[in-house]
């Protein structure tokens, strides 16, 4: 695999079609989660950590068992036990290894479990055929591009919360208005393809 | 038999669900062994931060019972020694936003104070000695009883106790071998306008 198409993957992800801002997923933790930056930082730390682990563990499940059974109609559910499993496994590493981790981040382990950029990422490594170092690849950039998103909105609403913003609009409201913002920013990288 | 497996859909789906999650099975119960957390960690975190002088103002017998309540959802202003700067450092560790000190439970002393027993009194009864929770009175029965100043948090549960009256709660003067800078958190910082606005609120 060339260095060209390692790029194009990476930058494809977390720029050209963003989980959050392009594909519209992931969109409770991004909300939920930006009130605090650090608090932001920490789910994109965590939330990067899953997801490359369930995507390689998806693709593993779907090449070794789904595929050659002709199982491909159980990916969702699959893919769902998969999640819960890493995310479960994850939650326990973590509180033995930094209890204090585990306090800051602990509450976010289950919000990422039902997080479906977890899961699209899994079930797009499948549609787009992607083999290992794709996929991980794929889940990397993607949960990249999602941390790199949240603490850039999260930053905004840090900054919101002590700007003169009009009564109606306080809170969650002006933070949609602001992401729909963002969003339409992020438009512009559709330009951006392989030529 | 695979051939069995790979021609009923059924079959196959069912073997390939419950494989998976036997598998997955498998691997949680292993971690929740091996994984397993013995008490709470993070109590101990707790009791590092507060002073360890066991005065029992926080209504506890001592800093560890403390620790072990405000992790059980307990106030973190109750601790007078500690003061505001303790209470600060615990609501960074927990999170949380930092209360002023709860005034119920004693003030913060402003200067350090340590305890001086009269020796020209002292009867050498021990009952100070067994009050003393760090161990920083010398002695023993009828025996002269003195007071390890270094040792000393002035926590003045020793002062009651005593029979004869003779403790006295001292002043600790600055000097240089004692000095420390003093500790971030104890006084708001007022650089600008809205600083001196919010200085009656909370740090």
């Amino acid at each position: 695999m060339s260095i060209n198409e390692f790029f194009l993957i990476l930058l494809g992800t977390i720029f050209v079609n963003n989980f959050v801002l392009v594909q519209f997923l992931g969109l409770c933790p991004f909300m939920g989660v930006s009130n605090k930056l650090e608090s932001a930082i920490g789910m994109a730390a965590a939330t990067t950590f899953v997801m490359t682990l369930a995507s390689v563990c998806s693709y593993l499940v779907d090449h070794w068992l789904l595929s050659p059974l002709g199982l491909g109609y159980l990916r969702t559910i699959a893919f769902i036990l998969v999640i819960a499993a890493v995310v479960q496994f994850v939650k326990m590493f973590m509180e033995k290894t930094s209890p204090l981790l585990y306090r800051v981040l602990g509450v976010f382990l289950p919000l990422i479990t039902v997080n479906c950029a977890v899961l699209g990422v899994a079930l797009l490594n499948t549609q787009k055929a992607h083999n290992f170092f794709e996929s991980t690849l794929y889940g990397f950039g993607g949960a990249v591009g999602f941390s790199v998103v949240l603490i850039l909105f999260s930053a905004m609403r840090e900054r919101l919360a002590v700007a003169d913003v009009p009564q109606p609009f306080k809170g969650a409201a002006i933070g949609m208005i602001t992401a729909g913002l963002m969003s339409l920013a992020f438009m512009g990288f559709t330009g951006l393809t392989a030529h | 038999m695979f051939e069995l497996i790979f021609q009923n859909p059924i079959a196959s789906a069912l073997i390939a669900l419950v494989s998976l999650s036997l598998l997955f099975g498998a691997i949680l119960g292993f971690a929740a062994v091996r994984y397993k957390v013995e008490g709470n960690p993070i109590v101990e975190q707790i009791d590092s931060i507060l002073p360890q002088t066991q005065c029992g103002q926080c209504g506890y017998p001592g800093c560890k019972p403390y620790a072990q309540a405000i992790v059980d959802g307990d106030a973190i202003n109750k601790c007078p020694p500690g003061g505001q700067s303790t209470i600060n450092a615990l609501a960074d560790l927990l999170d949380i936003e930092a209360p002023r000190l709860d005034e119920e439970h004693g003030v913060e002393p402003d200067v350090k104070k340590v305890a001086f027993i009269r020796e020209a009194e002292c009867i050498g009864c021990t009952k100070c000695i067994q009050a003393c929770p760090t161990d920083a009175i010398l002695g023993a029965a009828k025996q002269m009883h003195t007071v390890i100043a270094d040792e000393c948090t002035g926590c003045d549960l020793c002062v009651d106790p005593c029979p004869v009256d003779c403790i006295d709660m001292i002043v600790v003067e600055p000097h240089l071998s004692r000095w420390t800078w003093e500790l971030p958190g104890v006084k708001p910082l007022q650089l600008i306008a809205t600083d001196k606005l919010h200085q009656g609120q909370a740090a």
